[in-house]
């Protein structure tokens, strides 16, 4: 009956958001007087899951399962699933865990939830919060399934540590050819640069910018940040900058503790999609422009002035704190 | 090639979002609908193969008489046909339940939806109507290429990109990059008018399961004022973001 969560990892490394949803099963398992129990794919460090009140880890090491595959990990989840009672799972809300939720839902006739902010608000009916309205609003959504799949949001629940020991048992799971029949060719992932999904800051830049000639500034204040570069809806449409970098209702939404707007005016689909950012900042030389009334801290200016101005005194602050 | 393209009736993009009976239901009072974007882009990709590959392309809405004008945009686009199923959307499972259903009858080979909607969010239509099909499935897909029963498809996951080979049937959760921004088709009055004799056919929901209900909407909290800072001493930027915000 433990509380089952999907850890995700790249390359044998745990992603940070499978500390999150470990930290956010912890909590359900107490509220519920169960454990938490992980499943892991091809991972180096299982036992760490433990710092994150991970008591059990199924560990998967299979060769076939080295990529991502939707299918075949939800096989696997629901296997796992099965061999542990289990009757409530636990997930990000990743590219990957939207992916595979919904097959996992649907192979449990299980309620999916995603985009979860907070823990419970109770268990017994079982209800969540979740943003809703491309976070122009939330929903307190039921759950009355037998099983349930929770999706949590990025760096909404956040890291708790709740150290316990982590058992680390072998987990083979029975996949036939059907659970492959979606391939992955070709992965093609920026290395060694933060991403929107799981920057803790995001730097972001708009029509103001008057060109692509001019994102130089946006990407060193990101560098000096170590943060994300990210993009309004009008950049992206007019190919300054790639789709993926699109934030807003229709693009990514971001939930970074730290998102600089430089010349973005705030329209209210671009406000929808940064909306679970912690705090935000923008600079631009409107002092009218919408996203005033959306920021908490505001700079009515020349981005081509204020920008240079700002990564240097960062650097000097950087410096002093090193 | 049988196309099939599940649309969704939702609130403009610019459209404020309130609440109304003790905030339990969404406030449609003044709200103009659409369709759903990351449908429309799924929309306009199936156009493409309509007209370079000879596809039939049906539209499928699962919701109220409410939502034909939404449909009715669809066939002035140019999809061949419609399906109403006369149901209000109760959630993402009972919804992929009535699309199942929808699909069995009509012999797809390709079925486009958006990876999600923008008003309910749910994210789970597409991928759970493929597994109760037992049908290939890709999700955050932003490239297709189909060539005869083989499907090429490029997928957007955190920080980049994947090619995925995989075969009809098969269904897209689609988004922005299936087709560009520019791609996407205003109708013309041709368009409109051959709209109005096309095909909508409305058919009566299955029984269905509705694994999660939404009891109560809110809004996000009021926000405080904007602190400013002087563009001539943006070093007090820094600091605050270091001392009060605490985020740097």
């Amino acid at each position: 009956m433990s509380v089952l969560v999907y850890t995700e990892s790249l390359k044998g490394k745990f992603k940070k958001n499978a500390f999150e949803v470990a930290s956010y099963a912890h909590k359900v398992a107490q509220d519920l007087g169960t454990t938490v129990t992980a499943v892991s794919f091809n991972a180096e460090d299982d036992a760490s899951l433990g710092t994150y009140g991970v008591s059990k880890v199924l560990k998967v090491s299979d060769d076939s399962l080295k990529t991502f595959n939707a299918k075949a990990y939800a096989d696997v989840l629901a296997q796992a699933a099965k061999a542990e009672d289990t009757k409530i799972i636990i997930l990000s809300s990743s590219a990957d865990s939207k992916f595979l939720a919904p097959i996992l839902a649907a192979k449990l006739t299980a309620g999916y939830v995603p985009n979860v902010v907070a823990a419970p608000e109770s268990t017994s009916p079982f209800v969540v919060k979740r943003t809703a309205f491309s976070n122009k609003g939330f929903a307190m959504t039921e759950i009355s399934s037998d099983t349930k799949i929770i999706g949590v949001s990025s760096n909404a629940f956040g890291l708790v540590e709740n150290s316990v020991s982590a058992a680390v048992e072998d987990f083979g799971p029975s996949l036939g050819d059907d659970a492959f029949s979606v391939k992955s060719v070709e992965v093609d992932r920026v290395v060694g640069k933060a991403t929107i999904a799981d920057a803790d800051i995001v730097v972001s830049g708009g029509r103001g910018l008057k060109g692509p000639e001019n994102w130089g500034m946006v990407e060193e204040l990101a560098d000096v940040l170590g943060a994300a570069t990210a993009c309004s809806k009008p950049v992206s449409d007019m190919g300054w900058r790639p789709h993926s970098e699109h934030v807003g209702q229709t693009g990514k939404p971001v939930a970074s503790n730290l998102y600089i707007a430089i010349g973005i005016s705030g329209a209210i689909q671009h406000l929808a999609g940064i909306n679970a950012s912690k705090v935000k900042v923008v600079i631009n030389n409107d002092p009218e422009a919408p996203f005033f009334k959306a920021a908490d801290y505001g700079i009515v200016g020349d981005a081509f002035e204020v920008v240079p101005e700002l990564i240097e005194k960062l650097k000097e602050f950087k410096a002093q704190n090193a | 090639m049988k196309i099939l393209v599940c649309i969704s009736n939702v609130p403009d993009t610019t459209s404020k979002i309130n609440f109304t009976e003790g905030d339990t239901q969404f406030d449609t009072n003044g709200v103009q609908f659409v369709i759903n974007p990351n449908d429309e882009f799924g929309l306009t990709r199936a156009m493409w193969f309509k007209e370079k590959q000879g596809a039939t392309v049906h539209v499928v809405n699962v919701g109220g008489a409410q939502t034909e004008p939404t449909i009715r945009k669809a066939l002035a686009i140019g999809a061949d046909a419609a399906i109403r199923v006369n149901a209000e959307p109760k959630d993402g499972f009972f919804v992929a339940q009535q699309l199942a259903e929808v699909v069995k009858n009509g012999d797809y080979d390709l079925i486009i939806a958006g990876r999600e909607s923008i008003d309910y969010n749910g994210g789970m239509v597409p991928g759970i109507l493929a597994t109760l099909l037992d049908m290939n499935f890709v999700n955050t897909c932003i490239g297709l290429e189909i060539d005869g029963d083989t499907a090429t498809a490029i997928r957007e996951i955190d920080g980049g990109k994947e090619t995925i080979s995989t075969s009809l049937p098969l269904v897209i959760g689609g988004q922005k990059g299936l087709v560009e921004e520019s791609d996407l088709r205003i109708p013309n009055m041709r368009g409109i008018m051959m709209a109005r004799k096309k095909a909508l056919n409305v058919v009566e929901p299955v029984d269905a399961e509705q694994p999660t209900q939404d009891q109560k909407f809110e809004k996000p909290a009021a926000k405080g004022p904007v602190k400013l800072v002087d563009a001539g001493n943006v070093g007090e930027l820094v600091e605050l973001l270091h001392n009060e915000a605490k985020v740097i």
